[in-house]
């Protein structure tokens, strides 16, 4: 199935859209969650922290493994979704919507243009 | 050995066509999980589930004696008094006391018996038992029918009823830790009832080519295919060791808190005087069980164990108990800091968390 259209990638399987107030709203995709498995723990940067685009920024962990958050903009840490951190089942259920991790004010929007669009991102993951 | 093909049990065409996650253990191309961990060992505290477990060694002894044989190498007391039908759980040790191993070995018949070792060890334990009826037991016919008997472990709440509508299973004839030869679609067929999950259930051992059938029978009665990711889940919740994770040839049977496996009072076995010295010493260091405090990081194998600000230990298994929601591990600390309600903590990955020293196991089913 192909990957939502309405947002840009990164290469290592987040997504990252930008809502109508330019705030850029983070998650990881299918085939993230597919291959982890069951998410049991998520470790998010707090709100006000500053992040780096392809810089690690957390950790998201599931039974059997741990994998590394990385940032697909910079900027400002404005909330990050508390119902993932009480659930984080949700990451499997709905990675594209109620799993959303953390939302960003961007420091600079030009960098979404080093993301890949979804066609991009789903030649790569097939 | 890198480069050595993955061995394939006979539930191997099974597990593809379930669409199950493929992984290397020890040696063989097994199911790490089909639906998804948590799901799957839901499915069997609650209901029941299937596991694969024919790449475990399925050794048989016969002969006048076999009982001998396995009374030597196995810490239980496998005695002239141990009935037809019976399974004792104990470990294997080598002369200085270091577990080898840990397996069940069954009674059969007057002097048949079973012994069924843990995969990774399959090849070294009847190897071992080769070495000691060459030296000193004669008149043993011994084999190694892993490849000819499969196994599946039924197991959860629903499992005896599951195994009673495929078989003549009888729950009130077929207790707990004994075994015998039930018929199953037509077939003669080894029956235990043990297991590795803390559940109720059964282990059901076809021959090969009769297992693919039951594994659909047994899905058909409501059985869900569960794969290692969910074995190890529930064994550990349960309190269950695993041999090369929480026991190894370096650990006493003592160290791991596997005393009343051990039947120090009947007669010899190998590796007693180490083990005996240990009981009577005391060990140093002692396997502690733990819950972390707070929801959090994972203590995984090998993070380190701190207990009054210093490095004291490793964990040896860790993870996520989902019956219980928390995070739970063991690992060897020395003997002071294990007693229940100890605070110790858990460096993982950097961040200092902390844990409570508990009772085993993590999880005992409603009884």
């Amino acid at each position: 199935m192909p990957v939502p259209a309405d947002r840009s990638y990164s290469k290592e399987h987040e997504w990252a859209r930008v809502q109508d107030d330019g705030i850029i709203c983070i998650g990881i995709t299918e085939f993230a969650e597919h291959e982890l498995g069951d998410v049991i723990y998520v470790d998010l940067p707090k709100q006000g922290t500053k992040v780096t685009q392809h810089l690690q920024m957390g950790e998201i962990e599931s039974v059997k493994a741990v994998s590394e958050l990385f940032a697909p903009v910079s900027g400002e840490i404005v909330e990050i979704n508390s119902a993932v951190v009480s659930a984080p089942e949700l990451v499997n259920e709905d990675p594209y919507d109620k799993g959303w991790l953390l939302k960003v004010k961007p420091a600079d929007q030009a960098e979404l243009g080093n993301l890949l669009d979804a066609a991009q991102y789903d030649s790569l993951t097939t | 050995m890198a480069d050595d093909p993955l061995r394939e049990t006979v539930l191997h065409a099974t597990h593809v066509s379930l669409d199950a996650r493929m992984v290397p253990f020890a040696g063989y191309d097994m199911p790490v999980q089909y639906e998804g961990i948590l799901a799957e060992a839901k499915a069997v505290r609650t209901m029941a589930g299937i596991f694969d477990v024919s790449h475990m060694g399925r050794f048989f002894a016969s002969g006048p004696h076999a009982r001998a044989l396995l009374d030597w190498v196995h810490t239980a007391d496998v005695g002239e008094s141990m009935p037809v039908g019976r399974a004792r759980y104990g470990l294997l040790c080598n002369e200085n006391g270091g577990i080898i191993d840990d397996g069940i070995v069954y009674r059969l018949g007057g002097d048949r018996y079973m012994l069924i070792a843990n995969a990774a060890n399959a090849v070294k334990i009847y190897a071992w038992l080769e070495r000691w009826r060459d030296e000193r037991f004669a008149d043993i016919n011994l084999t190694n029918d892993t490849e000819h008997i499969a196994m599946i472990a039924l197991q959860g709440p629903k499992a005896t009823a599951i195994a009673a509508e495929v078989s003549d299973f009888d729950p009130q004839i077929l207790r707990p830790f004994r075994i015998a030869e039930l018929t199953v679609a037509g077939k003669p067929v080894l029956v235990a009832r043990t297991g590795y999950t803390g559940e109720d259930g059964v282990e059901i051992m076809p021959e090969s080519r009769d297992a693919p059938a039951l594994w659909a029978l047994l899905m058909e009665h409501g059985a869900t295919a569960c794969g290692l990711g969910a074995r190890d889940t529930l064994r550990l919740e349960a309190g269950l060791l695993l041999h090369g994770s929480d026991m190894d040839e370096t650990i006493n049977p003592m160290e791991a808190g596997l005393d009343r496996f051990v039947a120090l009072d009947a007669g010899d076995f190998c590796g007693k005087p180490a083990v005996a010295a240990m009981a009577k010493d005391g060990p140093e260091r002692r396997l502690a069980a733990f819950r972390m405090v707070e929801r959090g990081a994972l203590p995984r194998p090998h993070a380190p164990i701190l207990a009054d600000g210093a490095v004291v230990g490793q964990v040896s298994s860790g993870g996520y108990a989902p019956t219980l929601d928390t995070n739970i591990g063991l690992g060897y600390v020395p003997s002071r800091f294990a007693t229940p309600e100890e605070a110790l903590q858990i460096d993982v990955r950097g961040k200092i968390l902390d844990a409570r020293v508990t009772h085993l196991p993590f999880y005992a089913r409603p009884r």
